[in-house]
């Protein structure tokens, strides 16, 4: 039994324009152990998705699906309450702004004691030790003086580990990384996937990476979920997706990737991801697919075999693919 | 901390200085004078009452006495009107009214602003939010010189509840109306400042946080949203409170509640030069301290803030 079951969830927002699907019937299982990426451009639902799992998002979203089950569990059925006991405690989630996702008139050892009282009990103070022995974990160095510490005394990259910290205090199944590394720099982005992968295998969670960072799936992610404009085009294992996409998307989200460049451009893909009034009929990717057929103007492709398309791509389809370097290669 | 609230302290001194003087020279250069009335008094008799209450010396040397007799024995001197009583005597009468019933109008617009405007934003756009927002800028648009007969009105002559003025010993019945005429306008703007503020905070990030970290909505509001979202209640609540002290002017005239603020009127009117400027200086004060405690506050409330 996986970990993690998502079948069919699907999120609207309620916008002064109407509604917004902003994630549309996505499938999801991700088994104990394992390193799951969600990779798509800005505003294709990568984020939402997880919100939505968490329980995180604005009231303006409706969330829907047949089954959402984590660990023997039905989170679609749950009310706040018993909901709140599983985040933060078996399901946590890092965010994409470390600077200011610490609450700044607290101290970090306040915040980083806080979840673990809320969730096993007791006094404060009683977990200072563990306060202090997380915060060595995640590489944070004088550990002790930086209990007193409060969020803008850190640079980013702290914030970083220390929300790490605070989200792995309880050891939890699952991690969500929502784009960790964005607002980071380089060096920093590195040491901080490094940190996430390490702790994955010491405490033997599960870890979704959200990101749109083509290199650091191929570099960590053992299974990667390509969505698209709330779609979820392609799921596959990262070594296959790599080597040989079956989307079209797929195929030009890695053509896009620096090292794939022939000449002096860059291959970008054309055209933007539709937003709420500009969408497509038929397959959502019909207007900047380079393989479109009429079918796909008309008609709104079925999932085969994890891709979403009419005309799933196949290695004879595409002879100059073989000649490009792979990242997986490296 | 220490040292700054010593070097705070240390730029007090000469801030007062400087009000004092700017104040007593402002009053003498008012025409007229205590003893100017619609019945001249004969050249002779004006000239020994002045020299009496040293009016005839040159201005430079008035208020180096006057000065001299402040600081060094804490005198304020006689009072020009109330011939029998000093300035010390009207403040202590006046004082304990006046700041009774202005801390009880503080309270109560901090003790109700600040959650009406917290709820408000917590129930956004539903009928509560509506109220609230309604309520607070009604009663803002009240000024409190329009509340205090409103309320006299409905409390005094329909219901006959509460009795219309008077101070009672400043016993709660007397207390009611004067705070609520007083404290309304400044709770409303509380209450608006703290609902705009709170709304901002709830859609931070480290709420976010604060959320997936599974806390429940009552910690996340009353420990993670709350104290973020009274900074800027905080930096209004030094002029609210000097408002409240100087506003009271209008609260002694209608309730006969015998505060500072029918002495601070009255001596102006009638150039009580020394009255005038007890008061002055005292009202001065106050605002110097309650601004040092404002800073201090921030710093609790805002850890960037370090003196």
């Amino acid at each position: 039994m996986p970990l993690l079951e998502i079948v069919n969830l699907t999120v609207d927002f309620a916008t002064a324009n109407g509604s917004f699907r902003a994630v549309d019937s996505i499938d999801l299982s991700i088994d104990e152990r394992e390193i799951v990426a969600i990779v798509g451009e800005s505003g294709s639902g990568k984020s939402v998705a997880m919100l939505a799992l968490m329980g995180l998002l604005p009231w303006t979203a409706t969330v829907s699906a047949d089954c959402i089950r984590f660990d023997g569990q039905d989170l679609l059925g749950m009310n706040d309450k018993q909901r709140r006991k599983i985040i933060g405690k078996d399901i946590s989630m890092i965010f994409q702004e470390p600077m200011t996702s610490l609450n700044p008139c607290f101290t970090i050892g306040y915040q980083l004691t806080e979840v673990l009282c809320q969730h096993f009990g007791g006094r404060r103070r009683s977990y200072n030790n563990r306060a202090v022995e997380l915060l060595q974990q995640v590489g944070i160095p004088a550990a002790e003086t930086r209990l007193n510490a409060y969020p803008h005394q850190l640079s980013g990259g702290m914030c970083q580990r220390v929300m790490i910290a605070m989200m792995i205090a309880c050891q939890p199944k699952l991690l969500i990384a929502d784009e960790p590394t964005t607002a980071l720099d380089v060096t920093i982005q590195a040491q901080i996937l490094e940190l996430l992968v390490e702790l994955q295998q010491n405490n033997n969670m599960a870890l979704v990476l959200i990101t749109h960072d083509m290199a650091v799936v191929a570099e960590t992610a053992e299974r990667v979920v390509v969505l698209y404009a709330g779609w979820q085009v392609e799921q596959r294992s990262a070594l296959d997706l790599f080597s040989n996409p079956r989307h079209p998307y797929t195929e030009a989200l890695l053509n896009a990737l620096p090292e794939r460049a022939q000449g002096k451009l860059l291959n970008a893909i054309p055209g933007v991801v539709p937003g709420q009034l500009d969408r497509p009929k038929g397959c959502i990717f019909n207007p900047r697919c380079c393989y479109v057929q009429d079918l796909c103007r008309q008609q709104i492709p079925e999932r085969q075999e994890g891709v979403l398309c009419h005309y799933p791509l196949e290695l004879d389809l595409k002879p100059s693919r073989s000649s490009q370097d792979m990242v997986t290669d490296s | 901390m220490l040292n700054y609230v010593i070097k705070r302290v240390g730029i007090a001194i000469p801030t007062m200085l400087i009000l004092i003087i700017l104040s007593f020279l402002l009053m003498h250069a008012a025409p007229g004078g205590p003893f100017t009335s619609d019945r001249p008094l004969p050249a002779q008799v004006l000239a020994n009452i002045e020299a009496k209450y040293g009016l005839d010396q040159p201005l430079w040397r008035q208020m180096i006495n006057y000065v001299w007799g402040v600081v060094t024995q804490f005198d304020f001197g006689p009072s020009f009107k109330y011939k029998d009583r000093t300035v010390n005597e009207i403040i202590a009468q006046g004082f304990p009214i006046t700041l009774k019933y202005g801390f009880l109008s503080f309270i109560f617009a901090i003790g109700v602003g600040i959650p009406l405007g917290a709820i408000a934003a917590i129930r956004q756009n539903t009928w509560i939010d509506y109220l609230a927002v309604g309520v607070s800028i009604g009663a803002q648009v009240l000024p409190n010189f329009v509340m205090a007969p409103l309320l006299v009105i409905v409390f005094t002559l329909w219901l006959g509840w509460l009795p219309g003025g008077g101070w009672g010993g400043g016993s709660w019945e007397y207390l009611i109306m004067p705070v609520i005429a007083l404290s309304t306008s400044y709770m409303a703007s509380i209450a608006r400042i703290t609902r705009s503020s709170m709304l901002e905070v709830l859609n931070t990030n480290y709420i976010r946080t604060a959320k997936a970290k599974g806390l429940p909505t009552k910690t996340i509001l009353l420990r993670h949203a709350l104290k973020p979202s009274l900074l800027p209640v905080i930096s209004y609540l030094g002029p609210a409170f000097v408002g409240l002290i100087t506003g009271s002017v209008v609260i002694d005239i209608y309730f006969s509640t015998g505060g500072m603020g029918y002495f601070f009127v009255n001596s102006a009117m009638n150039r009580d030069y020394s009255v005038m400027m007890g008061i002055t200086i005292l009202v001065g004060f106050l605002t110097i301290m309650f601004s040092l405690v404002i800073d201090l506050l921030y710093a609790w409330v805002d850890p960037k803030i370090r003196y």
